[in-house]
Protein backbone atom coordinates (compact mmCIF):
# COMPACT_ATOMS: atom_id res chain seq x y z
CA UNK A 1 0.00 0.00 0.00
CA UNK A 2 1.54 3.08 -1.07
CA UNK A 3 -0.29 5.02 1.49
CA UNK A 4 1.67 3.70 4.36
CA UNK A 5 5.08 4.26 2.98
CA UNK A 6 4.55 7.59 1.65
CA UNK A 7 3.12 8.59 4.85
CA UNK A 8 5.60 7.27 7.32
CA UNK A 9 7.88 10.08 7.35
CA UNK A 10 4.77 12.33 8.98
CA UNK A 11 4.02 9.58 11.51
CA UNK A 12 7.16 8.96 12.50
CA UNK A 13 8.55 12.10 13.25
CA UNK A 14 5.07 12.19 15.30
CA UNK A 15 4.15 8.88 16.39
CA UNK A 16 1.65 10.60 19.14
CA UNK A 17 -0.58 12.57 16.35
CA UNK A 18 -3.25 10.39 16.03
CA UNK A 19 -3.77 9.98 20.04
CA UNK A 20 -3.75 13.62 20.26
CA UNK A 21 -6.29 13.90 17.69
CA UNK A 22 -8.29 11.10 19.51
CA UNK A 23 -8.20 12.23 23.07
CA UNK A 24 -10.71 14.57 23.16
CA UNK A 25 -13.28 11.95 22.04
CA UNK A 26 -11.97 9.62 24.38
CA UNK A 27 -11.76 12.18 27.76
CA UNK A 28 -15.37 12.91 26.38
CA UNK A 29 -16.37 9.08 26.37
CA UNK A 30 -14.55 8.46 29.41
CA UNK A 31 -16.21 11.41 31.52
CA UNK A 32 -19.67 9.98 30.44
CA UNK A 33 -20.28 6.75 29.66
CA UNK A 34 -17.06 4.78 31.59
CA UNK A 35 -17.13 6.62 34.94
CA UNK A 36 -20.74 6.83 35.10
CA UNK A 37 -20.62 2.96 34.00
CA UNK A 38 -18.08 1.66 36.61
CA UNK A 39 -20.01 3.73 39.40
CA UNK A 40 -23.29 2.54 38.20
CA UNK A 41 -21.43 -0.86 38.34
CA UNK A 42 -20.49 -0.29 42.00
CA UNK A 43 -24.44 1.14 42.04
CA UNK A 44 -25.54 -1.96 41.19
CA UNK A 45 -23.95 -3.79 44.41
CA UNK A 46 -25.79 -1.35 46.89
CA UNK A 47 -28.74 -1.14 48.05
CA UNK A 48 -29.23 2.48 47.05
CA UNK A 49 -32.13 4.11 47.52
CA UNK A 50 -32.28 7.68 46.43
CA UNK A 51 -34.34 8.66 49.53
CA UNK A 52 -31.46 7.78 51.74
CA UNK A 53 -28.35 9.08 50.40
CA UNK A 54 -26.27 6.56 52.94
CA UNK A 55 -27.61 3.35 51.55
CA UNK A 56 -25.28 4.24 48.60
CA UNK A 57 -22.45 2.72 50.62
CA UNK A 58 -24.04 -0.08 52.14
CA UNK A 59 -22.94 -2.86 49.76
CA UNK A 60 -25.14 -5.80 49.57
CA UNK A 61 -23.00 -8.16 47.09
CA UNK A 62 -24.82 -9.83 44.23
CA UNK A 63 -28.43 -9.63 46.00
CA UNK A 64 -29.67 -7.18 43.59
CA UNK A 65 -28.90 -9.27 40.78
CA UNK A 66 -30.33 -12.34 42.35
CA UNK A 67 -33.47 -10.48 43.00
CA UNK A 68 -33.69 -8.92 39.43
CA UNK A 69 -33.22 -12.70 38.30
CA UNK A 70 -35.76 -14.13 40.45
CA UNK A 71 -37.87 -11.76 40.02
CA UNK A 72 -41.16 -12.92 37.55
CA UNK A 73 -42.23 -9.44 36.30
CA UNK A 74 -38.15 -8.98 35.10
CA UNK A 75 -38.35 -12.44 33.24
CA UNK A 76 -41.59 -11.28 31.39
CA UNK A 77 -40.33 -7.60 30.30
CA UNK A 78 -37.69 -9.45 29.30
CA UNK A 79 -38.34 -12.16 27.32
CA UNK A 80 -41.17 -9.69 25.79
CA UNK A 81 -38.43 -7.02 24.76
CA UNK A 82 -36.38 -9.92 22.81
CA UNK A 83 -39.66 -11.32 21.40
CA UNK A 84 -40.66 -7.52 20.87
CA UNK A 85 -37.24 -6.75 18.76
CA UNK A 86 -37.01 -10.16 17.58
CA UNK A 87 -40.21 -9.55 15.35
CA UNK A 88 -39.77 -5.55 15.01
CA UNK A 89 -36.25 -5.83 13.42
CA UNK A 90 -36.83 -9.35 11.41
CA UNK A 91 -40.00 -7.23 9.64
CA UNK A 92 -38.52 -4.05 9.48
CA UNK A 93 -35.62 -6.10 7.09
CA UNK A 94 -37.94 -7.52 5.08
CA UNK A 95 -40.08 -4.64 4.49
CA UNK A 96 -37.26 -2.22 3.70
CA UNK A 97 -35.59 -5.21 0.99
CA UNK A 98 -39.23 -5.23 -0.48
CA UNK A 99 -39.16 -1.59 -1.19
CA UNK A 100 -35.50 -1.32 -1.82
CA UNK A 101 -35.96 -3.58 -4.74
CA UNK A 102 -38.99 -1.63 -5.86
CA UNK A 103 -37.95 1.31 -5.53
CA UNK A 104 -34.52 0.08 -7.73
CA UNK A 105 -36.84 -1.44 -10.29
CA UNK A 106 -38.21 1.75 -11.04
CA UNK A 107 -36.42 3.45 -14.20
CA UNK A 108 -37.55 6.84 -13.23
CA UNK A 109 -38.56 9.29 -10.67
CA UNK A 110 -36.23 7.06 -7.98
CA UNK A 111 -34.83 10.08 -6.15
CA UNK A 112 -38.63 11.13 -5.55
CA UNK A 113 -39.64 8.47 -4.33
CA UNK A 114 -36.24 7.55 -1.96
CA UNK A 115 -36.91 11.37 -0.29
CA UNK A 116 -40.69 10.50 0.05
CA UNK A 117 -39.19 7.08 1.56
CA UNK A 118 -37.14 8.96 3.94
CA UNK A 119 -39.95 10.74 5.28
CA UNK A 120 -40.49 8.43 9.00
CA UNK A 121 -36.48 8.82 9.24
CA UNK A 122 -37.20 12.03 10.28
CA UNK A 123 -39.26 11.12 13.09
CA UNK A 124 -38.65 11.06 16.42
CA UNK A 125 -39.25 8.05 18.56
CA UNK A 126 -41.34 10.30 21.03
CA UNK A 127 -42.87 11.85 17.43
CA UNK A 128 -43.95 8.51 16.71
CA UNK A 129 -45.08 7.43 19.85
CA UNK A 130 -47.18 10.33 20.16
CA UNK A 131 -48.31 9.67 16.64
CA UNK A 132 -49.36 6.25 16.91
CA UNK A 133 -51.12 7.32 20.54
CA UNK A 134 -53.46 9.64 18.19
CA UNK A 135 -54.26 7.36 15.38
CA UNK A 136 -54.56 4.25 17.45
CA UNK A 137 -56.83 6.13 20.16
CA UNK A 138 -59.94 4.14 20.51
CA UNK A 139 -61.98 6.63 20.64
CA UNK A 140 -61.36 9.59 18.21
CA UNK A 141 -58.52 8.12 16.14
CA UNK A 142 -58.32 7.70 12.61
CA UNK A 143 -57.74 3.71 12.29
CA UNK A 144 -61.00 3.39 14.53
CA UNK A 145 -62.97 5.74 12.86
CA UNK A 146 -62.02 4.27 9.60
CA UNK A 147 -62.89 0.73 10.28
CA UNK A 148 -66.36 1.73 11.73
CA UNK A 149 -66.95 3.82 8.62
CA UNK A 150 -65.81 0.73 6.44
CA UNK A 151 -68.34 -1.39 8.74
CA UNK A 152 -65.10 -3.90 9.54
CA UNK A 153 -65.81 -3.38 12.97
CA UNK A 154 -68.69 -2.69 15.15
CA UNK A 155 -67.89 -1.44 17.95
CA UNK A 156 -64.43 0.62 18.64
CA UNK A 157 -61.18 -1.59 19.11
CA UNK A 158 -59.17 -0.96 22.42
CA UNK A 159 -55.85 -0.53 20.11
CA UNK A 160 -53.82 0.99 23.62
CA UNK A 161 -55.84 -0.88 26.42
CA UNK A 162 -56.11 -4.23 25.67
CA UNK A 163 -52.21 -6.03 25.82
CA UNK A 164 -52.31 -8.03 22.75
CA UNK A 165 -53.70 -4.72 21.08
CA UNK A 166 -51.65 -2.69 22.53
CA UNK A 167 -48.06 -4.63 21.52
CA UNK A 168 -49.32 -4.97 18.85
CA UNK A 169 -49.54 -1.11 18.01
CA UNK A 170 -46.35 -0.57 19.80
CA UNK A 171 -44.40 -3.07 17.50
CA UNK A 172 -46.47 -1.12 14.49
CA UNK A 173 -44.73 2.19 15.05
CA UNK A 174 -41.56 0.74 15.85
CA UNK A 175 -41.74 -0.84 12.59
CA UNK A 176 -43.14 2.11 10.67
CA UNK A 177 -40.10 4.23 12.14
CA UNK A 178 -37.80 1.90 11.26
CA UNK A 179 -38.36 0.61 8.00
CA UNK A 180 -36.76 3.51 6.17
CA UNK A 181 -33.04 3.22 7.87
CA UNK A 182 -32.98 -0.40 6.22
CA UNK A 183 -34.58 0.25 2.88
CA UNK A 184 -32.65 3.35 2.23
CA UNK A 185 -29.08 1.58 3.28
CA UNK A 186 -30.24 -1.34 0.94
CA UNK A 187 -31.25 0.73 -2.12
CA UNK A 188 -27.92 2.56 -1.24
CA UNK A 189 -26.06 -1.35 -1.90
CA UNK A 190 -28.19 -1.95 -5.14
CA UNK A 191 -27.39 1.57 -6.53
CA UNK A 192 -23.91 0.53 -5.89
CA UNK A 193 -24.15 -2.89 -7.23
CA UNK A 194 -22.28 -3.62 -10.96
CA UNK A 195 -24.79 -4.42 -13.92
CA UNK A 196 -21.99 -6.83 -15.46
CA UNK A 197 -22.72 -9.98 -13.47
CA UNK A 198 -26.59 -9.66 -13.11
CA UNK A 199 -26.28 -9.46 -17.55
CA UNK A 200 -23.86 -12.35 -17.44
CA UNK A 201 -26.12 -14.75 -14.93
CA UNK A 202 -29.20 -14.13 -17.29
CA UNK A 203 -27.41 -15.15 -20.59
CA UNK A 204 -26.44 -18.58 -18.69
CA UNK A 205 -29.85 -19.12 -17.94
CA UNK A 206 -30.34 -17.95 -14.58
CA UNK A 207 -33.82 -17.16 -13.65
CA UNK A 208 -34.77 -13.86 -11.24
CA UNK A 209 -34.72 -16.11 -7.95
CA UNK A 210 -31.19 -17.91 -8.82
CA UNK A 211 -30.01 -13.94 -10.03
CA UNK A 212 -31.46 -12.56 -6.70
CA UNK A 213 -30.16 -15.42 -4.25
CA UNK A 214 -26.49 -15.92 -5.62
CA UNK A 215 -25.88 -12.72 -7.05
CA UNK A 216 -28.16 -9.47 -5.19
CA UNK A 217 -28.12 -10.96 -1.91
CA UNK A 218 -24.53 -10.98 -1.14
CA UNK A 219 -23.60 -8.10 -2.60
CA UNK A 220 -26.04 -6.08 -0.50
CA UNK A 221 -25.39 -8.03 2.68
CA UNK A 222 -22.53 -5.87 3.84
CA UNK A 223 -25.42 -2.77 3.60
CA UNK A 224 -27.78 -4.84 5.67
CA UNK A 225 -25.20 -5.52 8.11
CA UNK A 226 -24.51 -1.75 7.91
CA UNK A 227 -28.45 -1.48 8.82
CA UNK A 228 -28.07 -3.51 11.58
CA UNK A 229 -25.29 -2.30 13.09
CA UNK A 230 -26.83 1.59 13.12
CA UNK A 231 -30.39 -0.54 14.24
CA UNK A 232 -28.53 -1.89 17.46
CA UNK A 233 -27.07 1.27 18.78
CA UNK A 234 -30.80 2.33 19.46
CA UNK A 235 -32.75 -0.40 19.99
CA UNK A 236 -33.44 0.98 23.21
CA UNK A 237 -35.59 3.86 21.82
CA UNK A 238 -38.49 2.06 21.74
CA UNK A 239 -38.61 3.03 25.52
CA UNK A 240 -39.67 6.14 24.19
CA UNK A 241 -42.46 5.00 22.26
CA UNK A 242 -43.88 2.59 25.12
CA UNK A 243 -43.55 5.78 27.53
CA UNK A 244 -45.75 7.91 25.35
CA UNK A 245 -48.40 5.24 24.09
CA UNK A 246 -49.13 3.17 27.12
CA UNK A 247 -46.61 4.14 29.58
CA UNK A 248 -46.15 0.10 30.45
CA UNK A 249 -49.55 -0.45 31.08
CA UNK A 250 -52.56 -1.76 30.93
CA UNK A 251 -51.42 -3.14 34.27
CA UNK A 252 -47.74 -3.64 32.86
CA UNK A 253 -48.52 -5.93 29.94
CA UNK A 254 -46.42 -3.84 27.86
CA UNK A 255 -43.38 -3.57 30.06
CA UNK A 256 -40.17 -3.58 28.19
CA UNK A 257 -36.62 -3.80 30.38
CA UNK A 258 -36.25 -0.07 29.37
CA UNK A 259 -39.26 1.12 31.07
CA UNK A 260 -39.20 -1.51 34.13
CA UNK A 261 -35.24 0.00 34.56
CA UNK A 262 -37.00 3.69 34.69
CA UNK A 263 -39.86 2.09 37.00
CA UNK A 264 -37.18 0.95 39.40
CA UNK A 265 -34.93 3.69 39.58
CA UNK A 266 -36.97 6.90 39.36
CA UNK A 267 -40.71 5.91 40.50
CA UNK A 268 -39.38 3.44 42.97
CA UNK A 269 -36.25 5.35 43.86
CA UNK A 270 -34.71 2.02 44.26
CA UNK A 271 -31.32 2.93 42.20
CA UNK A 272 -29.43 -0.23 43.23
CA UNK A 273 -31.86 -2.21 42.16
CA UNK A 274 -32.10 -0.24 39.09
CA UNK A 275 -28.83 -0.49 38.44
CA UNK A 276 -28.41 -3.94 38.09
CA UNK A 277 -31.18 -4.27 35.90
CA UNK A 278 -29.58 -1.37 33.65
CA UNK A 279 -26.18 -3.57 33.67
CA UNK A 280 -28.06 -6.76 32.31
CA UNK A 281 -29.64 -4.36 29.50
CA UNK A 282 -26.15 -2.67 28.49
CA UNK A 283 -24.64 -5.87 28.13
CA UNK A 284 -27.11 -6.94 25.89
CA UNK A 285 -27.47 -4.28 23.86
CA UNK A 286 -23.08 -4.00 23.72
CA UNK A 287 -23.32 -7.78 22.42
CA UNK A 288 -26.11 -6.92 19.76
CA UNK A 289 -24.14 -4.37 18.10
CA UNK A 290 -20.74 -6.05 18.61
CA UNK A 291 -22.10 -8.70 16.47
CA UNK A 292 -23.61 -6.87 14.08
CA UNK A 293 -19.77 -5.04 13.83
CA UNK A 294 -18.05 -8.45 13.38
CA UNK A 295 -20.46 -9.19 10.44
CA UNK A 296 -19.92 -5.72 9.36
CA UNK A 297 -15.85 -5.46 9.52
CA UNK A 298 -16.15 -9.29 7.75
CA UNK A 299 -17.89 -8.53 5.10
CA UNK A 300 -15.83 -4.98 4.60
CA UNK A 301 -12.84 -7.13 4.40
CA UNK A 302 -14.86 -9.79 2.27
CA UNK A 303 -15.16 -6.89 -0.41
CA UNK A 304 -11.75 -6.10 -0.58
CA UNK A 305 -11.88 -2.57 1.87
CA UNK A 306 -9.41 -2.02 4.54
CA UNK A 307 -10.14 -1.66 8.16
CA UNK B 1 -38.49 -9.45 -14.15
CA UNK B 2 -39.47 -11.01 -17.58
CA UNK B 3 -36.61 -11.77 -20.00
CA UNK B 4 -38.62 -11.19 -22.90
CA UNK B 5 -39.37 -7.98 -21.89
CA UNK B 6 -36.80 -6.51 -24.52
CA UNK B 7 -39.71 -7.57 -27.00
CA UNK B 8 -42.73 -5.63 -26.05
CA UNK B 9 -43.29 -2.35 -28.23
CA UNK B 10 -41.43 0.77 -26.32
CA UNK B 11 -44.64 2.15 -25.58
CA UNK B 12 -45.48 -0.88 -23.80
CA UNK B 13 -42.55 -0.60 -21.72
CA UNK B 14 -43.13 2.92 -20.86
CA UNK B 15 -46.66 2.51 -19.83
CA UNK B 16 -45.59 -0.71 -17.38
CA UNK B 17 -42.53 1.44 -16.05
CA UNK B 18 -45.18 4.50 -15.40
CA UNK B 19 -47.53 2.17 -13.87
CA UNK B 20 -44.66 0.47 -11.51
CA UNK B 21 -43.54 4.24 -10.69
CA UNK B 22 -47.02 5.03 -9.69
CA UNK B 23 -48.00 2.12 -7.82
CA UNK B 24 -44.30 2.58 -5.70
CA UNK B 25 -45.54 5.68 -5.29
CA UNK B 26 -48.56 4.96 -3.89
CA UNK B 27 -47.49 2.39 -1.36
CA UNK B 28 -44.57 5.35 -0.25
CA UNK B 29 -47.67 8.05 0.20
CA UNK B 30 -49.68 4.75 2.53
CA UNK B 31 -46.53 4.99 4.02
CA UNK B 32 -46.63 8.55 4.83
CA UNK B 33 -50.42 8.36 5.91
CA UNK B 34 -49.72 8.22 10.26
CA UNK B 35 -47.37 11.81 9.49
CA UNK B 36 -49.24 13.56 7.30
CA UNK B 37 -52.50 12.54 9.57
CA UNK B 38 -50.54 14.52 11.97
CA UNK B 39 -49.52 17.09 10.01
CA UNK B 40 -52.97 17.35 9.04
CA UNK B 41 -54.90 17.46 12.47
CA UNK B 42 -52.17 20.05 13.54
CA UNK B 43 -54.45 22.87 11.41
CA UNK B 44 -57.53 21.85 12.19
CA UNK B 45 -59.71 22.59 15.19
CA UNK B 46 -59.75 20.56 18.17
CA UNK B 47 -64.06 20.18 17.72
CA UNK B 48 -63.66 18.96 14.48
CA UNK B 49 -60.67 16.59 15.32
CA UNK B 50 -63.39 15.33 18.52
CA UNK B 51 -66.48 15.20 16.27
CA UNK B 52 -68.80 12.58 16.16
CA UNK B 53 -69.57 11.27 13.45
CA UNK B 54 -66.02 11.84 12.46
CA UNK B 55 -65.08 14.60 9.78
CA UNK B 56 -63.06 13.50 7.13
CA UNK B 57 -62.54 16.45 4.98
CA UNK B 58 -61.51 19.09 6.13
CA UNK B 59 -63.80 21.89 6.90
CA UNK B 60 -61.60 25.04 8.31
CA UNK B 61 -58.33 25.17 8.43
CA UNK B 62 -56.72 27.35 11.31
CA UNK B 63 -53.14 28.45 12.37
CA UNK B 64 -54.86 29.11 16.40
CA UNK B 65 -53.49 25.91 17.50
CA UNK B 66 -50.00 27.39 16.85
CA UNK B 67 -50.66 30.49 18.20
CA UNK B 68 -52.58 28.61 21.17
CA UNK B 69 -49.30 26.73 22.18
CA UNK B 70 -46.83 29.87 22.07
CA UNK B 71 -49.13 31.85 24.21
CA UNK B 72 -50.19 34.50 21.12
CA UNK B 73 -54.35 33.42 20.67
CA UNK B 74 -56.79 34.29 23.40
CA UNK B 75 -56.70 30.27 24.28
CA UNK B 76 -53.53 29.72 26.03
CA UNK B 77 -51.86 26.53 27.33
CA UNK B 78 -49.93 25.92 30.59
CA UNK B 79 -46.76 24.84 29.31
CA UNK B 80 -44.28 26.93 27.59
CA UNK B 81 -43.31 25.73 24.32
CA UNK B 82 -41.44 28.63 23.76
CA UNK B 83 -38.63 28.47 26.40
CA UNK B 84 -38.65 24.31 25.45
CA UNK B 85 -37.75 25.35 21.95
CA UNK B 86 -35.62 27.92 22.53
CA UNK B 87 -33.66 24.86 24.93
CA UNK B 88 -34.00 22.57 21.99
CA UNK B 89 -32.47 24.82 19.48
CA UNK B 90 -29.60 26.00 21.91
CA UNK B 91 -28.41 22.72 23.44
CA UNK B 92 -29.02 20.75 19.41
CA UNK B 93 -26.61 23.28 17.98
CA UNK B 94 -23.95 23.87 21.02
CA UNK B 95 -23.67 19.52 21.37
CA UNK B 96 -23.27 19.67 17.71
CA UNK B 97 -20.53 22.20 17.29
CA UNK B 98 -18.69 20.31 19.77
CA UNK B 99 -19.26 17.03 18.57
CA UNK B 100 -18.39 17.94 15.34
CA UNK B 101 -14.80 19.46 16.53
CA UNK B 102 -13.93 16.45 18.33
CA UNK B 103 -15.18 14.62 15.85
CA UNK B 104 -13.39 16.21 13.13
CA UNK B 105 -9.78 15.37 14.64
CA UNK B 106 -11.35 11.75 15.89
CA UNK B 107 -12.16 10.67 12.51
CA UNK B 108 -8.66 12.46 10.63
CA UNK B 109 -6.97 10.52 12.98
CA UNK B 110 -8.82 7.54 12.04
CA UNK B 111 -8.31 8.15 8.30
CA UNK B 112 -5.20 9.32 7.81
CA UNK B 113 -3.16 7.56 10.57
CA UNK B 114 -2.06 3.74 11.55
CA UNK B 115 -1.69 3.85 14.89
CA UNK B 116 -1.57 0.35 18.02
CA UNK B 117 -5.17 -0.27 18.90
CA UNK B 118 -6.76 1.48 16.23
CA UNK B 119 -9.24 -1.21 15.49
CA UNK B 120 -10.64 -1.67 19.08
CA UNK B 121 -10.74 1.86 20.00
CA UNK B 122 -13.28 2.02 17.10
CA UNK B 123 -15.54 -0.81 18.31
CA UNK B 124 -14.89 0.81 21.70
CA UNK B 125 -16.47 3.89 20.70
CA UNK B 126 -19.09 2.52 19.01
CA UNK B 127 -20.51 0.25 21.55
CA UNK B 128 -19.82 3.33 24.12
CA UNK B 129 -22.79 4.41 21.95
CA UNK B 130 -24.56 1.00 22.09
CA UNK B 131 -25.61 1.93 26.34
CA UNK B 132 -29.27 2.01 26.24
CA UNK B 133 -30.21 5.94 26.96
CA UNK B 134 -31.72 4.99 29.77
CA UNK B 135 -29.08 2.72 31.45
CA UNK B 136 -26.83 5.48 30.92
CA UNK B 137 -28.94 7.91 32.69
CA UNK B 138 -29.08 6.24 36.02
CA UNK B 139 -25.59 7.22 36.67
CA UNK B 140 -25.38 10.23 35.28
CA UNK B 141 -28.62 11.09 37.17
CA UNK B 142 -26.09 10.83 40.40
CA UNK B 143 -23.16 12.07 39.57
CA UNK B 144 -25.01 15.08 37.63
CA UNK B 145 -27.01 15.39 41.21
CA UNK B 146 -23.50 15.90 42.78
CA UNK B 147 -21.93 18.08 40.39
CA UNK B 148 -24.99 20.66 40.52
CA UNK B 149 -25.63 19.84 36.30
CA UNK B 150 -29.17 18.57 36.76
CA UNK B 151 -31.51 20.92 35.27
CA UNK B 152 -29.01 22.89 33.38
CA UNK B 153 -28.48 23.30 29.74
CA UNK B 154 -24.65 22.34 29.94
CA UNK B 155 -25.81 19.06 31.87
CA UNK B 156 -27.61 18.00 28.36
CA UNK B 157 -24.89 19.59 26.21
CA UNK B 158 -22.55 17.48 27.90
CA UNK B 159 -24.28 13.85 27.34
CA UNK B 160 -25.16 14.82 24.14
CA UNK B 161 -21.98 15.82 22.88
CA UNK B 162 -20.68 12.18 24.07
CA UNK B 163 -23.77 10.29 22.29
CA UNK B 164 -22.71 11.73 19.28
CA UNK B 165 -18.94 11.76 19.19
CA UNK B 166 -18.60 7.85 17.88
CA UNK B 167 -21.36 8.10 14.85
CA UNK B 168 -19.77 11.52 14.31
CA UNK B 169 -16.36 10.14 14.07
CA UNK B 170 -17.73 7.03 12.01
CA UNK B 171 -19.52 9.52 9.09
CA UNK B 172 -16.04 11.61 9.16
CA UNK B 173 -13.88 8.92 8.73
CA UNK B 174 -15.49 7.99 5.80
CA UNK B 175 -15.84 10.98 4.27
CA UNK B 176 -12.18 11.79 4.62
CA UNK B 177 -10.72 7.98 3.34
CA UNK B 178 -12.77 9.47 -0.16
CA UNK B 179 -10.04 11.95 -0.59
CA UNK B 180 -7.08 10.79 -2.19
CA UNK B 181 -4.06 10.98 -0.21
CA UNK B 182 -2.14 12.79 -2.82
CA UNK B 183 -3.94 15.37 -2.63
CA UNK B 184 -2.67 16.58 0.88
CA UNK B 185 0.53 15.08 -0.13
CA UNK B 186 1.06 17.56 -2.92
CA UNK B 187 0.32 20.43 -1.09
CA UNK B 188 2.93 19.37 1.23
CA UNK B 189 5.41 19.17 -0.76
CA UNK B 190 4.78 22.85 -2.57
CA UNK B 191 5.49 23.83 1.51
CA UNK B 192 2.14 23.40 3.49
CA UNK B 193 2.15 22.09 6.88
CA UNK B 194 0.13 19.40 7.60
CA UNK B 195 -2.06 21.07 9.65
CA UNK B 196 -2.34 24.27 6.66
CA UNK B 197 -2.90 21.09 3.75
CA UNK B 198 -5.84 20.17 6.05
CA UNK B 199 -7.69 23.34 6.08
CA UNK B 200 -6.83 24.13 2.34
CA UNK B 201 -7.54 20.79 0.50
CA UNK B 202 -9.11 18.44 2.79
CA UNK B 203 -11.56 20.04 4.85
CA UNK B 204 -13.61 22.02 1.68
CA UNK B 205 -13.84 18.64 -0.23
CA UNK B 206 -15.13 17.01 3.21
CA UNK B 207 -17.01 19.89 4.17
CA UNK B 208 -20.35 18.56 2.58
CA UNK B 209 -20.11 15.43 4.16
CA UNK B 210 -19.15 17.21 7.50
CA UNK B 211 -22.20 19.17 7.60
CA UNK B 212 -23.99 15.93 6.96
CA UNK B 213 -22.57 14.55 9.92
CA UNK B 214 -23.30 17.69 11.69
CA UNK B 215 -27.09 17.55 10.53
CA UNK B 216 -27.07 14.01 11.80
CA UNK B 217 -25.93 14.98 15.78
CA UNK B 218 -28.17 17.90 15.75
CA UNK B 219 -31.21 15.67 14.88
CA UNK B 220 -30.09 12.70 17.47
CA UNK B 221 -29.91 15.70 19.94
CA UNK B 222 -33.05 17.23 19.05
CA UNK B 223 -35.10 14.01 18.92
CA UNK B 224 -33.43 12.55 22.27
CA UNK B 225 -36.22 11.75 25.20
CA UNK B 226 -35.00 9.12 27.72
CA UNK B 227 -31.69 10.62 28.92
CA UNK B 228 -33.39 14.46 28.59
CA UNK B 229 -36.82 13.03 31.18
CA UNK B 230 -34.91 12.52 33.14
CA UNK B 231 -31.85 14.90 33.66
CA UNK B 232 -34.41 18.31 33.21
CA UNK B 233 -37.13 19.85 35.66
CA UNK B 234 -38.26 23.01 34.62
CA UNK B 235 -37.97 25.79 31.78
CA UNK B 236 -34.29 26.14 32.46
CA UNK B 237 -33.47 23.07 30.30
CA UNK B 238 -37.05 21.17 29.58
CA UNK B 239 -36.55 20.17 25.60
CA UNK B 240 -39.30 19.85 23.12
CA UNK B 241 -39.80 15.72 23.78
CA UNK B 242 -40.14 16.42 27.21
CA UNK B 243 -42.41 19.22 26.95
CA UNK B 244 -44.59 17.11 24.05
CA UNK B 245 -44.89 14.24 27.05
CA UNK B 246 -45.60 16.66 29.86
CA UNK B 247 -48.16 17.96 27.01
CA UNK B 248 -49.64 14.06 26.38
CA UNK B 249 -50.33 13.49 30.48
CA UNK B 250 -52.23 16.95 30.84
CA UNK B 251 -55.25 16.10 32.70
CA UNK B 252 -57.31 18.04 29.51
CA UNK B 253 -56.50 16.14 26.28
CA UNK B 254 -55.88 18.96 23.77
CA UNK B 255 -55.02 17.13 20.15
CA UNK B 256 -54.72 19.70 18.23
CA UNK B 257 -52.64 21.51 20.19
CA UNK B 258 -50.30 18.14 20.83
CA UNK B 259 -50.34 17.68 16.87
CA UNK B 260 -48.87 21.44 16.33
CA UNK B 261 -46.32 20.90 18.87
CA UNK B 262 -45.66 17.71 16.87
CA UNK B 263 -45.51 20.09 13.69
CA UNK B 264 -42.95 22.42 15.63
CA UNK B 265 -40.82 19.57 15.79
CA UNK B 266 -40.47 17.81 13.09
CA UNK B 267 -40.16 20.82 10.53
CA UNK B 268 -36.61 21.42 11.56
CA UNK B 269 -35.62 17.56 10.79
CA UNK B 270 -37.46 17.61 7.60
CA UNK B 271 -35.49 20.67 6.14
CA UNK B 272 -32.56 19.65 7.79
CA UNK B 273 -32.68 16.14 6.40
CA UNK B 274 -34.14 17.08 2.91
CA UNK B 275 -30.76 19.49 2.26
CA UNK B 276 -28.14 16.64 2.92
CA UNK B 277 -30.04 13.40 2.59
CA UNK B 278 -27.54 12.64 -0.62
CA UNK B 279 -24.73 12.98 1.47
CA UNK B 280 -25.99 11.11 4.68
CA UNK B 281 -26.85 8.04 2.77
CA UNK B 282 -23.25 8.27 1.33
CA UNK B 283 -21.62 8.80 4.56
CA UNK B 284 -23.41 5.87 6.10
CA UNK B 285 -22.70 3.26 3.45
CA UNK B 286 -19.11 4.39 2.27
CA UNK B 287 -17.78 5.09 5.78
CA UNK B 288 -18.99 1.76 6.55
CA UNK B 289 -18.18 -0.77 3.07
CA UNK B 290 -15.14 0.95 1.37
CA UNK B 291 -13.55 1.38 4.57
Amino acid sequence: MSKASKALPFWRSGASTPFLLLAPALITMAFVVLVPLVFSLYTSFTGYRLVRPETLYTVIGWRNYARALTDFDFWIAFGRTILFLTIAINLELLLGLGIALLINKVTWGQRTLRTIMMFPMMFSPILVGFQFKFIFNDNIGILNNALLALGLIATPLPWLVNGALAMFSLAFAEIWMSTSVFAILLLAGLFAMPSDPLEAAKVDGCNTWQVFRHITLPFIMPFAYIAMTIRSLDVARAYDIVKVMTGGGPAGRTELLWTIIAREGYDNARMGMANSMAYISTILSILFTWYFYRKLVSARRYMGGEQ
Amino acid sequence: MSTTETFHPPINQRLKSAGLWLATFLLMIIMCVPGLWVVLSAFRPNSEILAKPPVWIPQNLTLDNFRKIFGLGSEQIGLPVGSYFMNSVIIAATSTFIALVIGMAGGYAFARYRFAGKGGIFLGLMLFRAVPGIALSLPVFMIWSKLGLIDTKLGLVIVYVSLNVPFTIWLIDGFFRQIPLALSEAAQVDGCTRWQAFWKIEFPLARSGIAAAGVFAFLTSWNEFALASQLTRSTDSKTLPVGLLDFTAQFTIDWAGMCAMAVIIIIPALALTFLVQKHLIAGLTFGGVKG
